[in-house]
């Protein structure tokens, strides 16, 4: 830099004094002396940074002068910021990277573990060829038909989920795999995979829960006894007149509510978690709470009624729920194998070799062209009814003494059979429960049909020829156009059973007291007159 | 309405959103749909009667208002993306270059772009930690019910996503060290009453 010459820009805005123009100046000497003092004070270099304020306003001036931004007094202080900020940069260089790399490199490690795994497949890929059908879903493909209706993931990482699935394929033996869907929760989300496990591997898991329970009942039984001995020494204590209601045995794998197997994972790079299988009673509850999931599996759901077990109990009881209410095909896709009878236990269904996908527009316009292919789930929380008071009779070990049994009635629940139209599915209010649409009217050569549940806000199903997919991107809650109203608590129970002993009884007012004493007199009397009598007769 | 035709929006007033509160179910998708108010609510439906119109209202009306509602509840900028200037008008900070990442993450680098209602009842302590020129609307941290936004990083950390639980479907999004961010809601236009049940 040299000085500044009089006809540059710069030059009279060191001194607030001076005009532009030196020939007005009368004394150059002094004045000379003055500027280059002033100069040289400009040019000082500071101590802490490196720069001097000359060069700096400079670079300000350039810079103000190239862009020439509307209402430079305003921001002039940001943009003396920004130059320094400019300067710094190439300073510190170093530091700087080294310091933000850390959080998007370690994601990135993370998703380059998926995409690194070439080495070992060779091995499986020989099997997947003997098995025959495809285990590993082609996300991208129903990604695509999803994209065409607007929802779904974008293409980055609808990829990293894809790749996720491949190494869920070769760590699990499955059979089948398909991508469920995304559910939001408040810290992080849940991807989530539905499986079926090749024959032979759940067994051992049954297995070992049955050992589990086993124990547990002697352990109970064992309590048992020793409680009994203890009540005979202490005086009777009231005994609870609750009995918990028996427990309804959860469906076993592979059958009913537990037909699939759930693998979820937060992110497309992190380790699936296996969700345990689901109990009628968490679903029952899940049914009367409204909860948010936070994105850890182990996190406790507090509610009322309290839910038995915790996030990921919940989020595998919501699972089901919407698999239940929301899994359609295009009808006729599935039927029933000819050699069993329909009846509701009908369980099993095959795909329809004959079928013949109806067009577009007819599966748009009606509801009768779709079917669900789960089963519901009763009121139970199972989809096969059970009777549970056979049950309760097993349990009969831990009740000391007869008591009165209050037995109810239950009544046998019914659902809808397994290959229901949807068209049957109730609405709320005046909503209907599925809204279908087109995913365009300008080509209906390539559009495809596509449903929207109401009843599930967030769960979605295509169907375009043959290919069919449903697929759920939401919180996870049903639908209520009421507000949510939870349970309200049971009545306290009462502490003693009624008895006469213990109710208390008013004490008798004092008239009362009078009149009976005045009773008690009188009939004293005549006793007494009675007995004068019979003595003066002596 | 379907992404061809377009049609204007007259600005929501005061009377419209208070019908519109009282209106719920989803939206049919016909803007000329009229509910009727006589059955929701007999008071509100006598009081129009009384004013001379007619207890019914449009559903034009109840979108103008649903929007309007969302944007004052849940419409949120990051901090120092607007300045107000001493004469009291805010501008856009054209030299906002962004949250840094641990910024991003915190409830308190984002406003509310609305009227600000809690400014004043800060501690002196926090009012002096203020910059007037950028902290003047409300912060986010202090919305009730508490833990009503969820927040979360996507792609690695390179963008940071805010998630209304008020409003299920408001999704804002923000790419630190960037001037990138903006809001979008997709959803079917009803608050969400139950929230305090489910956090």
């Amino acid at each position: 830099h040299g000085p500044y010459q009089p006809h540059e820009p710069g030059y009279g805005l060191d001194q607030p004094g001076y005009s532009p123009y030196e020939d007005d100046i009368p004394d150059p000497q002094a004045r000379m002396l003055a500027i280059k003092n002033a100069k040289a004070y400009l040019l000082k270099t500071s101590t802490k940074s490196g720069l001097n304020l000359y060069d700096h306003f400079a670079n300000i001036l350039t810079k103000i002068l190239d862009e020439q931004p509307t209402n430079t007094v305003d921001i002039i202080e940001n943009i003396s910021k920004d130059v320094k900020w400019a300067q710094f940069r190439k300073k510190m260089d170093t530091l700087r990277d080294e310091h933000v790399i850390p959080p998007t490199f370690e994601a990135a490690e993370k998703c380059k573990a998926l995409f690194i795994k070439e080495v070992g497949e060779e091995d499986h890929e020989e099997l997947d060829e003997e098995m025959g059908e495809p285990a590993l879903p082609n996300v991208m493909e129903t990604a695509f038909y999803f994209e065409q209706a607007g929802i779904g993931l974008s293409k980055d990482e609808c990829y990293y989920i894809f790749l996720a699935f491949k190494n869920l394929i070769h760590v699990q033996p499955i059979q089948t795999c398909r991508f469920w869907g995304k559910i939001l929760g408040l810290e992080m989300n849940y991807i989530i995979a539905e499986v079926q496990l090749r024959e032979g591997e759940e067994e051992e898991e049954a297995g070992g829960e049955g050992e589990e329970a086993v124990a547990e009942e002697e352990k109970e039984v064992g309590e048992g006894e020793e409680e009994e001995e203890q009540k005979e020494k202490e005086p009777e204590l009231p005994k609870s007149t609750y009995k918990p209601p028996p427990e309804i045995p959860k469906e076993a794998n592979g059958t009913g509510t537990n037909k699939y197997v759930y693998f979820v994972c937060n992110e497309p790079g992190k380790p699936w978690v296996k969700l345990p299988p689901v109990t009628p009673a968490q679903i029952v509850c899940a049914r009367q709470i409204k909860k948010f999931f936070t994105g850890r599996l182990d996190a406790p759901v507090v509610s009322f009624p309290p839910f038995p077990g915790n996030e990921a109990n919940y989020l595998r009881a919501q699972i089901a729920r919407i698999s239940a209410g929301t899994h359609v095909s295009p009808t006729g896709f599935y039927q029933f194998p000819e050699d069993e009878e329909e009846e509701e236990g009908a369980d099993t269904y095959e795909e329809n070799p004959e079928f013949e996908p109806p067009p577009v527009a007819e599966m748009v316009e009606s509801l009768a062209t779709w079917a669900h292919h789960v089963k519901g789930i009763l009121k139970q929380g199972r989809c096969v009814w059970i009777n549970p008071a056979q049950k309760s009779e097993e349990n009969e070990e831990d009740d000391e003494e007869e008591e009165e049994e209050e037995e109810e009635e239950h009544q046998e629940e019914t659902g809808h059979p397994l290959l229901t139209l949807i068209s049957e599915d109730e609405g709320m209010k005046n909503i209907p429960a599925w809204t279908a649409q087109a995913s365009t009217n300008l080509i209906p050569e390539y559009s495809i049909a596509i449903l929207q549940s109401n009843r599930w806000p967030g769960a979605y199903a295509f169907a375009s020829g043959r290919k069919f997919e449903n697929i759920y991107f939401g919180w996870g809650h049903k639908y209520n156009p009421e507000s949510h109203t939870p349970a309200l608590p049971p009545p306290a129970e009462t502490e003693f059973p009624i008895e006469p002993g213990i109710t208390e009884t008013a004490d008798p007012t004092v008239e009362e007291e009078l009149a009976f004493k005045a009773a008690q007199e009188e009939a004293l009397a005549e006793a007494e007159e009675e007995e004068e009598e019979e003595g003066e007769d002596d | 309405l379907n992404c061809l035709d377009w049609s204007l929006l007259t600005p929501a007033t005061e009377e419209m959103l208070a019908l519109a509160e009282e209106v719920k179910g989803r939206f049919q998708g016909d803007p000329s749909f009229e509910y009727s108010l006589a059955e929701i609510n007999a008071e509100a439906a006598a009081r129009l009667v009384q004013n001379g119109k007619e207890p019914v209202m449009k559903e034009e009306a109840r979108l103008t208002a649903t929007i309007e509602e969302i944007d004052r509840a849940v419409g949120i900028v990051p901090r120092g993306a607007f300045v107000k200037t001493p004469l009291g008008s805010v501008h856009e900070n054209r030299h906002f270059e962004g949250l840094s990442l641990a910024e991003a993450k915190k409830l308190s680098s984002y406003f509310h772009f609305t009227e600000p209602a809690n400014l004043k009842n800060k501690t002196l302590l926090e009012k002096a930690d203020l910059d007037p020129s950028t902290d003047f609307l409300d912060s986010l941290e202090h919305d009730i019910p508490r833990g009503s936004w969820s927040i979360q990083l996507e792609k690695g950390g390179t963008v940071v996503v805010l998630r209304s639980l008020l409003w299920l479907g408001l999704t804002f999004y923000h790419v630190p060290m960037t001037k990138q961010f903006g809001y979008v809601y997709f959803g079917t236009g009803e608050k969400n009453l139950d929230l305090p049940f489910m956090l």
